[in-house]
């Protein structure tokens, strides 16, 4: 029998903002342990939470983003546990009330994936195990975080896979969070169930929980689902339960069971007042967003004639892409733009962290006035890159190397009597040529860009030599 | 205005230099000193805090400076306000050594005005209960007569004030904290709207119902100290601007006030209270006051509405307490559940456990609807029932407290007769109420009877100028009996 894997996801997304969700402690990642803190993400007695309001309006994008509604009246709840990385003993979430519902994710291969609800809530701290002691952390403390929580849609890990980067791509483009998974500021639980291929009815599920790389997250649900088939396929049944993913052994296992179901005692925070999200705020907040990075990617394809792989790349990073489009505008190279950003820009930023800042010597505007130098025929095709090189070192113009001997055109004249030069020094390669071996032009090409310092635009000097070996 | 109440009279005596600050401190601290012996309305003095702020109030008043109506007012806090420096432990064993690293939102204020600190009073743990009893130092005694309690859970700012080892302090009131125990004191206990006063800094024991407010020796001390706390807090988002000042409508006539009386307030209490209280609407009446009766039958909800959410939200407050990050963590354990547990049940005392374990079940899933859920929907309910009464009344005339000061140890014995006590002063918690308590006289026991007036949100000008008009007319029956004797 066949069996077809069912998942759903939760994703927890830490939010790029400068301060915590309830105090104005700085949400900097890392830093000397509980040093980012202050009585209040610290739950000291007597302490009271107070909204940063820029975490709504950064949640309220995300649903933007993900076609979700916006509720008009959302509040804040406890849930009550008792852990140590928690201060306060209970985490202050969204319950039955979240900011965002009834959202969707469209994938390439035509499906949607609905997304069931965005709430927001707080980091807990972190647990540090060092010479037989355990020390709590509380930088975390207080993150904001937005938990994303889809419906039990997605039926492959190809899907999987697809839509958490298609989310990642999203969330870092509106600027929301930065979605780093090594750094733990996106993290998934991950539902999985099987059932027979064609059966409606969904078959009990397991949720994995906290998987924060890619590489796990595949093989936790590839083990998953073979561990659930094989249980069903012996006669057994799935139990209801939490798994944790073991990166040694590859294998998911059982981290409760059913008996000490978490019973949360949610209710509602009374510290705190109802959230309101009023049309306007959110329109306000709609028209501030950027392009939907899905249309971009469309429109990157029509408008400048990129392959979708290029544009993709570009896309990743939305100051990348505003880059790009600030360099390319008005230009007729829009490719040789992206060219020089996708080659010699990205060969220099060796992380994904000096992608995402970006910070090259050439401004767009700079880039812009190589590209029309290009489209002006002041200068070929096979210099911009040179050129490009001279600009990312020196910070300079592409006009104040134009001059430069190097640089200079070439006139036809001289390209002719180099080109007859090579032709008589390559004797041997000319008579290869004229005997039919055309591949002997190359070599003869290859000397002439030698003698040029790659002046001679090389389609031009091949036609020549073509039209000298003739004689 | 200027001339009513101690802390003007106060104020009067430094500003003309018949007495410096210093002087005073000194003369209050002694007391304070000498008398808890017999009072425990103190669980802590801090000497040391309040000489360097007289030492600054006699310079400013030599430098000619102009000073706030509480500069150089000995006074006191109740031990669940945050003061950074200064041991603040909610009379709990489980917070003794915490020593705040901020200030509550109240104190800056107080601080910043040049209030003097003579020390930290004592309360029923973590606020709960009604007769200080639950203290872990044991309870504060009432001034009137020591074999009988102070009140709770703010007995030890009552105990402190009656008895002048403070001009006034800073209680906070949930359920009748501080209404109840100024009237088994014979003293002036004010709960503000909720909103009107931050709660920054307060330890919290049931959010929702939790307000600070002043317990003061006159209606116009209890105006002059909720003008110098009431104001917005950005730090409280429950936090409000719409205070108005009180002290300055003192003393316009309440002449075609009405003055509603529900009569379920009045069912079942003790017939010398009773009589006490019909004495005051007299006076009411003879100073022009419309007497309006009606009735309010969903106020026999309060009790279980009260300790429903105010047990739900404690049990989640008091959750941090685990001994990790302070506080007394148990010697003996082998893990960390154990290590938890065995701190809270030795840090806790009985009324406090009983109160997280009943707010524990009320949230628990397969309770939370038929509890916690239908609480709230009837805290709704008595919401609108007030809404109600105040398009009839401009202010509710009730008992504080159905009974007098018990004696020690009485509750001890029965902790729902106890709860019981509570019924006259919940209702306005529940519905985020201002409410005031002023002595209106005495029992067959010889000890203080309180009268609650209760007002609209946000009527607190209205509110306290009616007590302070009845406080004047009653006066020289009620007072010169209370007056026990300071700063003269
Ligand atoms: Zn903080």
């Amino acid at each position: 029998m066949n069996y077809e894997l069912v998942c759903g996801l939760e994703t927890h997304v830490e939010l790029a903002t400068k301060t915590k969700i309830f105090c104005s402690c700085t949400t900097e990642f890392g830093g000397e342990p509980n040093t980012h803190c202050c009585p209040i993400c610290i739950g000291l007695p007597g302490t009271l939470p107070k909204l940063n309001r820029a975490v709504v309006e950064y949640a309220v994008m995300a649903g933007l983003a993900t076609n979700c509604e916006i509720s008009p009246v959302s509040k804040m709840d406890r849930k009550n546990y008792v852990y140590p990385d928690l201060p306060k003993a209970y985490q202050i979430s969204q319950y039955d009330m979240p900011l965002c519902r009834n959202g969707r994710v469209d994938l390439s291969n035509g499906r949607r994936i609905r997304l069931n609800r965005i709430h927001i809530e707080e980091d807990a701290g972190k647990l540090v195990h060092e010479r037989g002691n355990t020390f709590v952390d509380y930088n975390r403390g207080g993150v904001p975080l937005i938990e994303i929580v889809t419906e039990p849609d997605l039926r492959s890990i190809a899907e999987v896979e697809e839509y958490v980067e298609k989310l990642q791509m999203i969330l870092r483009y509106i600027g929301v969070s930065d979605c780093k998974m090594q750094e733990g500021s996106l993290r998934c639980d991950v539902n999985v169930s099987v059932r027979p291929a064609g059966q409606e009815a969904f078959g009990t599920r397991a949720e994995i929980k906290n998987m924060n790389s890619f590489a796990h997250m595949v093989k936790a649900i590839e083990y998953e689902y073979d561990r659930q088939v094989d249980l069903l396929m012996s006669g057994e049944e799935v139990v209801q339960e939490t798994r944790r993913y073991d990166e040694e052994s590859g294998c998911t296992e059982g981290m409760r069971g059913k008996e000490d179901a978490d019973d949360y005692r949610y209710f509602r925070e009374p510290d705190l007042v109802t959230i309101r999200i009023t049309d306007e705020m959110r329109e306000t907040l709609r028209a501030k967003m950027p392009e939907d990075p899905q249309k971009r990617l469309t429109r990157f394809g029509s408008d400048y004639g990129l392959p979708e792989a290029d544009a993709r790349l570009l896309i990743e990073h939305r100051r990348i892409a505003d880059y790009f489009e600030a360099a390319a505008k008005g230009t007729k190279n829009p490719r040789a733009a992206a060219n020089c950003i996708l080659g010699q820009m990205f060969a220099r930023l060796g992380s994904e962290a000096e992608k995402e800042r970006f910070d090259v010597a050439v401004s767009p505007e700079r880039l812009r006035e190589l590209i029309l130098l290009l489209d002006a025929g002041k200068i070929r095709m096979n210099l911009v890159k040179s050129t490009l090189e001279k600009m990312l070192d020196s910070g300079k113009p592409a006009s104040d190397f134009l001059n430069e001997k190097d640089l200079a055109g070439l006139s036809a004249d001289d390209l002719k009597a180099i080109c007859e030069k090579a032709v008589a020094e390559n004797e041997a390669a000319a008579a290869d040529y004229r005997a039919g071996k055309g591949k002997a032009l190359k070599a003869i090409l290859g000397s002439v860009m030698k003698a040029t310092r790659g002046r001679a635009d090389p389609q031009e000097a091949e036609r020549l030599l073509a039209e000298l070996l003739k004689k | 205005m200027e001339q009513h109440g101690l802390i003007s009279k106060i104020g009067g005596l430094l500003r003309s230099g018949e007495i410096s600050c210093t002087e005073l401190t000194k003369k209050y601290l002694e007391t304070a000193e000498q008398e808890n012996g017999r009072l425990n309305a103190y669980v802590r003095l801090t000497p040391e805090t309040a000489l360097k702020t007289a030492a600054e109030v006699d310079r400013k008043l030599s430098a000619g400076e102009k000073l706030s109506p509480l500069a150089g007012i000995p006074m006191t806090l109740k031990d669940n306000i945050s003061t950074s420096g200064i041991e603040t432990t909610c009379c709990s064993k489980i917070l003794q050594g915490y020593v705040p690293i901020y200030d509550a939102t109240v104190w800056s204020i107080l601080k910043q005005q040049d209030a003097v600190l003579i020390g930290k009073t004592n309360m029923d743990e973590f606020a709960m209960g009604s007769s200080c009893e639950t203290s872990c130092f044991g309870g504060a005694k009432n001034p009137h007569n020591t074999e009988r309690v102070a009140g709770g859970s703010s007995g030890g700012v009552a105990s402190a004030v009656a008895g002048n080892l403070a001009a006034f302090g800073l209680g906070s009131d949930t359920g009748g904290s501080i209404r109840q125990p100024a009237s088994f004191c014979g003293i002036v206990g004010f709960k503000p709207t909720y909103g009107a006063v931050s709660r920054y800094g307060l330890i919290a024991y049931a959010s929702s119902f939790d307000q600070i407010g002043p317990i003061t020796r006159s209606v116009a001390d209890a105006a002059l100290v909720y003008d110098a706390i009431a104001q917005y807090d950005p730090m409280d988002s429950t936090s409000s601007d719409k205070a108005a000042p009180a002290f300055s409508s003192l003393g316009k006539d309440i002449r075609g006030l009405k003055i509603g009386v529900p009569k379920e307030y009045y069912d079942g209490i003790r017939p010398d209270v009773k009589a006490a209280l019909e004495n005051a609407l007299k006076v009411c009446q003879s100073l022009g006051a419309e007497i309006v009766e009606f009735s309010m039958p969903s106020i026999k909800y309060s009790l279980p509405v009260y300790y429903i959410l105010a047990c739900a939200e404690a049990s989640s407050n008091l959750g941090r307490y685990d001994g990790i990050r302070y506080g007394t963590l148990t010697e003996h354990y082998a893990d960390r559940d154990e290590m938890i547990c065995r701190t809270r049940s030795e840090g806790f005392g009985a009324e406090v456990k009983r109160r997280i374990l009943l707010g524990t079940y009320v949230l628990s899933a397969g309770y939370y609807d038929a509890f916690y859920k239908k609480a709230q929907n009837l805290r709704g309910t008595l919401v609108k029932a007030f809404e109600d009464a105040f398009s009839r009344c401009d202010v509710i005339a009730a008992p504080t407290v159905p009974m007098t000061a018990f004696p020690l140890n009485f509750t001890a014995r029965d902790a729902v007769e106890t709860y019981l006590t509570d019924i006259c002063t919940v209702p306005v918690n529940i519905a985020g109420l201002p409410g005031i308590s002023v002595p209106c006289g005495f029992g067959s026991d010889s000890m203080p009877v309180g009268l609650q007036l209760i007002g609209a949100r946000f009527s607190e000008p209205a509110l306290l100028n009616a007590a302070f008009q009845y406080e004047q007319a009653a006066g020289d029956d009620v007072f010169r009996a209370l007056e026990t004797g300071v700063a003269r």
